[in-house]
């Protein structure tokens, strides 16, 4: 007797044990801690990367930009382009155990439009109704024909929320959030973690493979990648491009990389105050020949051990919209010095080129510096802290300003809100009627050859000598071990967690 | 007695309210406002105009100071403006991780900086004094976060000894917080310890040279005894005064320290809310740390009391 409960306790505990030991888990150093994890109001890079295991959106994005399906299974646009039918996904639970229906999915968009502080109503802010057509059907009545919608529903104004919970939880639901995801939210400690589980009920449920994913933030590139190497993190964002080399050579661990979709470049203010009163704000020779004494892969080059991919537009020369009757120019200090004459700037030409601080941007602009020297521009570099850097852009208080842009999976998103007259980030204040006339045309537009065609006509406006000198793309890199397997890097940068083994 | 507290108690009012207004005052002279930094690229004007008038940030700065004032009589702090957290949870959860950081390091400090200490005022002017000499040159000469990285390549990455950094607390897993510590511990430690080893040093050998030394000396005492009971003892006041201060100072955050090891201590949650703009979570910590200054200080003002009869009159 006493023997058989022996081996019924060893048998328990053996059980208990290989239950224990199969928990697996993923461990993900972000570069921040992400701001609210809501999706009406958060705003960071990193917090979307969070959203991506916890919140599923009505459409995705693959790995070459193209839109597929998630919780909604297709769309029609009507010939008029004002107003969107979409279908829903059946059999989709919220983390709560609420239904995910049309009536939710209307509840989420009308959330994302008009709730008090809401990030997502200028991405969505054409839709001016939505109705419930039948339980898996809702159409989306537009003030406006708006070709970026869809792509904007790949993103956070796609994420769907239990209405139950979002009703419950008002503006705290961030701290809670109950989306329709593979994994539901389970705890978090400001900078320390944030912790999801897998969510029995999903509706892709067989393609998840991994238990738990433990999010922690390390801000130190250098340290981050350290821990990766030390065995204490399984993937990592954002690692330098100068730690490419070392990490390939190490066979323990595979470097996943994608060229992302935003740009960095060169905001010249052109409008913007009395500080835009210069040679270089008013005349576009001059900016012309600030360009051609530039050599974007030899920046590339020195800065990046050759990483990243030079570009002189507002998507990345291997993007479907990038114009390729614009090619990136070629180094020609003899006609950027010509030009300068032309213009009749007197020569060294100082020019001041506000940096935010980090070293890499930093040393971008040593570069720079030193090439036009030769052109005859004497660039004086300020170094700014960031937030301090981008007050100080939306004052006018500024000739030039190196900015990035995160990008968005829709060109419109790197584009309208930086040259249109009226647009939040142009921070120069470029307008151009014409300009503003084409950016409008091409939100009407649906058909993508139609779509890049306006797009030509607006680069030729605003590229060579215009209000932005874009510079390079940056290729966004995650090693991670050998034993993490299925990831693929997407161009948005956000890790999708379904399909990941480890 | 009764009115030396009394009188104490009361002067805590006004210093308090001025540190109250120095922190609000100061955060102030930041460039850039909460509102459009919380934004960063998400530019919307209509939410960044919701975010203000919900925070009152739009409001004259008295108004402001006169709501968070009010707030904080009312036992709340604030929310954080990036995240929603109230301030008062983030200060709860930050507490215990920096108090448990700073106390290791002060015993690795105390342990090392008094041995070492001792050792080479015994020793003066032999090799042993030039050694730990040189030791505590180079703890203090050591910046925090090179010596940081160094120990995570050789104890996380090449000898896979110990984690790189993180924290769990002792309550979770008592071994595995010690090991997530150690190294920041140890860095920390290993500045103050240079400090520690230096007065001890110079206090021992004041001691030395005491008559009563001597006389302890003389009377054929082992000398083992002489120095550990007679000379030690008494040199040991002041560096344990050094020590208390250092662990104060400790207790407002390593901020670096802190950075390197991803410890979700107080000097970051500091550091990332100035970056981040987050004022009601820069002001709520300051606040507290001022008022846990104040409050220490005034318990040590107690103690002495209670301790020297001759300040009781």
């Amino acid at each position: 007797m006493f023997a058989s409960r022996l081996v019924l306790a060893a048998a328990l505990s053996a059980a208990l044990a290989s239950t224990a030991a199969a928990q697996s888990t993923l461990r993900i150093g972000l570069a921040e801690d992400p701001d609210i994890l809501d999706p009406t109001m958060a705003r960071t890079y990193v917090g979307r990367i969070v959203f991506a295991s916890i919140c599923d959106k009505l459409f995705d994005i693959d790995e070459n930009v193209k839109i597929v399906p998630q919780l909604a299974t297709g769309y029609e646009i009507a010939p008029d382009g004002k107003t969107v039918t979409i279908k829903l996904r059946a059999g989709v639970l919220f983390h709560d155990g609420e239904k995910f229906d049309a009536e939710a999915a209307k509840f989420s968009l009308e959330r994302h439009l008009t709730m008090q502080g809401s990030f997502r109503r200028g991405e969505i802010s054409p839709i001016d109704k939505v109705e419930v057509v039948d339980p898996l059907t809702i159409r989306l009545a537009l003030k406006a024909p708006f070709a970026p919608l869809i792509a904007a529903l790949t993103d956070r104004a796609g994420m769907m929320v239990s209405p139950k919970a979002a009703k419950e939880l008002g503006a705290n639901f961030g701290t809670k959030p109950v989306c329709a995801g593979p994994y539901r939210f389970v705890e978090r400690v400001a900078q320390r973690h944030i912790i999801v589980e897998k969510f029995k009920d999903y509706w892709n449920k067989d393609n998840v493979h991994i238990d738990k994913i433990v999010y922690q933030p390390i801000e130190d590139s250098t340290v981050r990648l350290a821990n990766l190497r030390a065995g204490s993190l399984d993937i990592i964002e954002r690692m330098l491009a100068t730690d490419a080399a070392t990490v390939k050579k190490d066979s323990k661990f595979v470097l996943a990389a994608v060229t992302e979709l935003g740009y960095q470049g060169i905001t010249i203010n052109v409008g913007n105050g009395p500080r835009s009163k210069t040679p270089y704000g008013e005349n576009a020779k001059v900016r012309r020949a600030f360009e051609l004494a530039i050599d974007r892969q030899a920046i590339v080059q020195v800065v990046f051990n050759g990483e990243f991919i030079p570009g002189n537009q507002w998507v990345s020369p291997g993007n479907a919209m990038y114009q390729q009757s614009l090619p990136i120019p070629k180094r020609d200090v003899a006609a950027a010095k010509k030009l300068l004459a032309e213009a009749g700037v007197k020569t060294p030409y100082a020019i001041e080129l506000m940096v935010p601080n980090n070293p890499e941007t930093r040393q971008v602009a040593e570069v720079i510096q030193s090439m036009v020297k030769e052109a005859g521009f004497d660039v004086k570099i300020r170094v700014t802290e960031f937030a301090t850097s981008l007050n100080t852009a939306e004052k006018g208080d500024f000739e030039i300003y190196m900015l990035a842009w995160s990008g968005r999976t829709d060109p419109d998103g790197n584009l309208y809100s930086f040259v249109s007259c009226k647009g939040p980030l142009n921070y120069g204040k470029y307008c151009d009627p014409e300009t503003d006339k084409l950016l409008d045309q091409s939100r009407t537009v649906n058909d993508p050859a139609a779509r890049k065609t306006v797009f030509e006509r607006v680069a030729q406006r605003t590229v060579a000598g215009g209000p932005i000198l874009y510079l390079y793309h940056r290729k966004m890199f995650f090693p991670h071990t050998t034993k993490l397997q299925g990831f693929k890097p997407m161009p948005d940068g956000l890790i999708r967690v379904v399909g990941l083994k480890i | 007695m009764f009115t030396f507290l009394a009188h104490r108690l009361l002067q805590l009012i006004p210093t308090l309210f001025f540190v109250s207004i120095i922190i609000f005052g100061l955060q102030q002279l930041l460039p850039g406002d909460p509102a459009t930094t919380m934004a960063g690229e998400e530019r919307d004007e209509a939410a960044i105009a919701a975010i203000k008038a919900k925070y009152r940030l739009d409001e004259p700065i008295p108004v402001q100071y006169f709501y968070w004032m009010r707030g904080v009589f009312q036992g709340d702090l604030g929310e954080s403006l990036r995240i929603k957290e109230p301030v008062a949870r983030l200060v709860l959860q930050k507490l215990p991780v920096t108090a448990q950081l700073a106390g290791m390091a002060i015993v690795i400090a105390l342990s090392i900086g008094i041995s070492m200490g001792v050792v080479s005022a015994v020793k003066k002017d032999t090799a042993w004094d030039y050694a730990a000499n040189v030791i505590a040159l180079w703890g203090i000469s050591t910046p925090n976060f090179w010596l940081g990285i160094l120990l995570i390549f050789l104890f996380s990455m090449t000898l896979g000894w110990l984690p790189p950094g993180g924290y769990v607390g002792p309550g979770e897993d008592f071994w595995g917080s010690l090991e997530r510590l150690i190294m920041p511990a140890f860095v920390l430690g290993n500045a103050i310890a240079a400090i520690i080893m230096r007065h001890t040093r110079s206090a021992m050998l004041q001691v030395l040279a005491q008559d009563y030394v001597r006389t302890a000396r003389s009377k054929g005492l082992y000398e083992r005894r002489v120095i550990m009971k007679h000379a030690f003892r008494n040199a040991l006041t002041p560096v344990i005064t050094l020590g208390a201060l250092e662990l104060g100072t400790l207790l407002s955050g390593a901020v670096l320290t802190e950075q390197i090891f991803t410890v979700p201590g107080f000097g970051k949650l500091v550091v990332d809310a100035v970056f981040n703009r987050d004022y009601f979570v820069i002001q709520g910590v300051v606040l507290v740390t001022a008022t846990v200054y104040i409050t220490l200080n005034l318990l040590a003002d107690i103690a002495y009391v209670l301790v020297n009869p001759r300040l009781r009159s």
